[in-house]
């Protein structure tokens, strides 16, 4: 019980600490600020690596859709957000597009302006968590009787669908074709990302530590125990998938506010293997590693080795390798490393207050039988 | 007729390349159970260095170093970062695919500077137009589906009648027992690597002739669709993966002939979806069953 | 003689051209113990696959508590196999999933244990009580399940107690010894509130000491929790020692049935098990 005890205590003193910092940071700093920026962008990944952890780390199902979901979300955030006003300007190949209402303005005028902008822009994530939910539920029927890897190229084959999808002209006056969505509203502040992120991945570290996510893990454990003990595969599974896709799609909401413009091209395979990456960084089965990881890779991606692309690089001047697109190949030669000889990554299936407690008991003993 | 004949000329031909670059994701999946992401990568790193030696030295040095340097770089792939997790999880070795073809195109978006390197009529025989049935097209429409035949020939010939044939062969049957029977697993394992990426290379040279330019993401889409291939003929089976890689080239061109462009990826992933669903052993596949 | 809790009626359960179950039909009344013996791959393995859902039969139908709970008829080439014999009968496909069948108050525990190998002993036993719980997965997140929560977690202290786990309920389950991996199994099952257990060679690996334990220790649960028992099993001294009837399978054929005694004297499995000569 002390051990328990000792944790929430701990874990308690990182959250009001980071609260803290985040709040000092946003009075001390102007919005456009880099550490502003790396914090935001650092918090949107984590929810995104979360809710990626929570389908290929607890229930031990390989999807590679995450983009797709993304892109739902952003696009639905973009559409609900942009006012109406520059709507035309926006949609200008689409006269204007074809939905003339903002959700934060139609709150603003009963709410008043702070409440009622906050409460729309929420609303939107909402309804883009939502539609990436239902999108889930639509496919998670057929891709889920998969197995692992074809599980994989499945998902991934339905994100560059949608992203098609998405592109595609006869829609233009909703997405905006080819074009960028853009002048939509973003929260000023770091805290408010790192608060609403923090609930959702709360909510997550909730359910993995319940019933139900402990269902997930026997079922990524041992697939034929978990249905012998009457836990129903296919309605887990769909659920992990739902869920995760859920806040993948808030999470791409959140990516397109920060990004301040949406476009389909970006959301390709590529983004969900930076993702999934992050993920292994991490640890797989590890919700504080993937928070870890996260802001320690854009952290370094956007900040630290950013000297990589600019020719200069702790005080090594040497303009010819420090080019643009040498950071992310230090970057990618050291995910490399962490894959191969890493493998459980930073905090393997550990999460940060187990560092303090006793592991349990079997850790250091012998294995036997098998 | 006369308006789809190019649609389907086009489509034989593309449907080639895709079955160049099919070959190598089925023979290395029929061995390793892996699917290898990076192999897209691989072949834009083939156009790429197309690019560059066409450029810098005569038709007859490039096209042998653009094979040699793509071999090389699919061997050092399977050596650096798939032969160390030959004991792990198959999730470990697929995220070191990932891993690997992210890896490949940061790469490549340092050495290029990010800037789509365009293709001047590298191999100039084969951009040559000609005309066939009165339409009109570059020898390369013609060239790639005469030498895909030729090539997949030589590989069955390989496989089914040479000793190290027999040893993948008995490798995708059984990995284990193949290895306690003496096969040098890790020559055999190369050996796929260094053919699929062989294959890939010719199917790049082909491929980027019809493109003006090669970038960073130009392997990604061709990679995935002729993984799509390799399973919808059933993947493991080389014959299923060229038939497949052909249906596919096909439908693609058609789709686009009738003018929804922007669908031509989006059907060969809605294939994909429902292939898998409806028979995910693909065409020629065999069927696996978990013991339980 | 009271009812019986499970019926297989003419189950036949066909890999390709192998018949591994060979129209099977037995009776498991309540409260028994029965055991299914026989050579290694008779198919008693398969036939368990069969009651508990891993596997639609080819053919036939298992009753479960007086109701049909898994049901084929006869298709392709079985159907000429079978005609005549249950023509008609069956009309209809019924094949619930593992989890379906498990929840109708049947549990079973694996020949080659298949525990949650990241999961402690306490964990293992929670999930399996998992397929009890009437939550939604918003309530469990949000904590509002806190009492039926609490419940389980008594129940579990209390079945880890029963089988004598409970001083190793913080382990991981896989770092346990091989005996105790097996009564974990069965306290996994058990969590899972079921009225019929099926024991897939419970003492498998076990040497004659933790076989004896395990004797009395599948008794004292079937009186305690009001079980009904069917297992397979190699061990003899265990099989002779509990079982109320014994049913014998060769070759996917059940070839005799009865009491011990009536067994142990019976020729047809005296060949079975020290074969014979075909000409003899």
């Amino acid at each position: 019980m002390t051990t328990s005890k000792k944790k929430t205590v701990f874990l308690a003193a990182v959250l009001i600490l980071v609260l803290a910092a985040a709040i000092a940071v946003d009075a001390a700093l102007p919005s456009y600020h880099i550490v502003i920026k790396v914090i935001k962008k650092g918090t949107v990944y984590a929810l995104v690596a979360v809710s990626m952890n929570l389908l290929n780390g607890f229930t031990g199902l390989f999807s590679l859709g995450q983009a797709g979901f993304m892109l739902l979300g952003a696009y639905a955030y973009g559409v609900l957000t942009i006012p109406v006003a520059k709507r035309i300007s926006v949609y200008q190949y689409f006269d204007g597009g074809a939905i003339q209402f903002s959700l934060p303005e139609i709150f603003e005028s009963f709410l008043g302006k702070t409440v009622g902008t906050t409460v729309g822009m929420l609303l939107a994530l909402l309804v883009g968590g939502l539609l990436a939910a239902l999108m889930a539920w639509l496919i998670g029927l057929p891709v889920l009787r998969l197995k692992s890897d074809y599980l994989a190229i499945a998902t991934l084959g339905f994100a560059e669908i949608l992203r098609a999808f998405f592109q595609w002209n006869a829609l233009g006056p909703i997405t905006n074709g080819s074009n960028l969505l853009k002048s939509y509203p973003d929260f000023e502040h770091a805290t408010s990302y790192i608060i609403l992120a923090g609930l959702m991945i709360a909510f997550i570290v909730l359910l993995i530590n319940s019933t139900y996510g402990r269902a997930f893990k026997a079922i990524r454990d041992d697939e034929v125990a978990a249905e012998a003990m009457g836990i129903n595969l296919a309605k887990h599974k769909r659920m992990a998938f739902i869920i995760s896709s859920f806040f993948a799609g808030i999470g791409g909401g959140m990516l397109a506010m920060y990004n301040g413009t949406i476009a389909a091209a970006p959301f390709k395979s590529a983004m969900t293997y930076e993702i999934l990456l992050i993920v292994v960084i991490g640890g797989i089965g590890s919700i504080t590693g993937s928070i870890l990881a996260s802001y320690l890779y854009i952290f370094s991606a956007e900040w630290l080795l950013r000297g990589l692309d600019s020719g200069k690089f702790l005080f090594i001047n040497a303009p010819a390798v420090f080019k643009n697109g040498f950071r992310m190949v230090v970057l990618s030669v050291i995910i490399m490393c962490i894959v191969l000889f890493f493998r459980k990554g930073l905090m393997g299936d550990k999460e940060l207050p187990d560092l303090l407690g006793r592991r349990p008991k079997a850790r250091n003993k012998e294995v036997v039988g098998k | 007729m006369q308006q789809i004949l190019p649609y389907i000329i086009n489509g034989i031909s593309v449907g080639g390349q895709y079955a160049l670059i099919a070959i190598g994701y089925t023979l290395v999946y029929g061995i390793l159970r892996l699917i290898n992401f990076a192999h897209g990568d691989v072949f834009m790193v083939a156009g790429l260095v197309m690019v560059y030696a066409t450029t810098a030295m005569p038709i007859y040095a490039a096209v042998p170093l653009v094979l040699v340097v793509t071999v090389a770089l699919g061997f050092v792939i399977e050596r650096a970062a798939y032969k160390p997790l030959r004991t792990a999880p198959r999730m470990s070795v697929m995220i070191s695919a990932i891993g690997v073809s992210y890896l490949i195109q940061n790469l490549a978006f340092y050495v290029t500077g990010g800037v789509p390197q365009p293709v001047t009529n590298p191999i100039p025989w084969i951009s040559e137009n000609v005309e066939i049935l009165g339409a009109s097209t570059k020898r390369v429409t013609l060239v790639t589906p005469a030498l895909t035949i030729v090539l997949v020939i030589a590989l069955v010939y390989l496989i089914n009648h040479t000793k190290i044939g027999m040893a993948m062969r008995a490798a995708a049957k059984d990995f284990e027992t193949a290895q306690l029977m003496g096969i040098k697993i890790n020559a055999v394992i190369s050996m796929t690597f260094v053919i699929g990426s062989f294959l890939a290379a010719v199917g790049a040279m082909l491929y980027f002739t019809n493109y003006p330019s090669v970038a960073i993401t130009s392997g990604g889409m061709p990679g995935l669709k002729a993984f799509v291939a390799a399973v919808f003929g059933g993947i493991g089976s080389i014959p299923g993966a060229v038939v497949g890689a052909f249906i596919i080239g096909l439908c693609e061109e058609l789709i686009k002939g009738v003018g929804y462009t922007t669908f031509s990826d989006a059907f060969t992933f809605a294939l994909l979806i429902v292939v898998l669903c409806v028979k995910p052993t693909g065409l020629f596949g065999e069927k696996v069953t978990d013991k339980v | 003689m009271s009812a019986n809790v499970l019926k297989v009626e003419n189950v036949t359960m066909q890999f390709g051209g192998v018949v591994a179950v060979d129209n099977m039909n037995l009776e498991v009344n309540e409260g028994e113990i029965v055991a299914l013996i026989g050579p290694n791959g008779a198919g008693k393995t398969t036939a368990f696959n069969v009651i508990t859902g891993v596997y639609q039969p080819t053919n036939g139908a298992v009753w479960f508590q007086g109701e049909k709970i898994v049901e084929n008829h006869p298709q392709g080439k079985m159907k000429k196999l079978y005609k005549g014999q249950n023509d008609g009968t069956y009309t209809h496909v019924l094949a619930p999933t593992p989890d379906k069948i498990t929840q109708m108050g049947m549990a079973r525990t694996f020949q080659n244990i298949r525990l949650w190998k990241s999961q402690t002993v306490f964990d293992n036993v929670l999930i399996a009580k998992h397929c009890r719980t009437h939550t939604n997965f918003l309530s469990a997140a949000l904590r509002l399940n806190r009492k039926e929560e609490a419940a389980q977690r008594a129940h579990v202290e209390e079945l880890l107690k029963t089988v004598g786990l409970y001083d190793v309920k913080d382990e991981l389950a896989t770092s346990l010894p091989y005996g105790k991996q097996r009564r974990l199994e069965i306290a996994r099952a058990l969590a899972t509130e079921p009225k019929l257990l099926l024991l897939d060679e419970p003492a498998a690996g076990m040497n004659p000491q933790e076989t004896d334990e395990l004797t009395a220790f599948i008794g004292e649960i079937r009186d305690k929790f009001k079980l009904t028992v069917f297992l397979i099993e190699h061990h003899m001294d265990l099989v002779m020692d509990i079982s109320d009837r014994i049913y014998v399978l060769d070759f996917g054929k059940l070839i005799a049935d009865g009491t011990p005694e009536e067994i142990q004297n019976n020729q047809r499995v005296i060949d079975a098990y020290l074969g014979v000569a075909e000409d003899a």
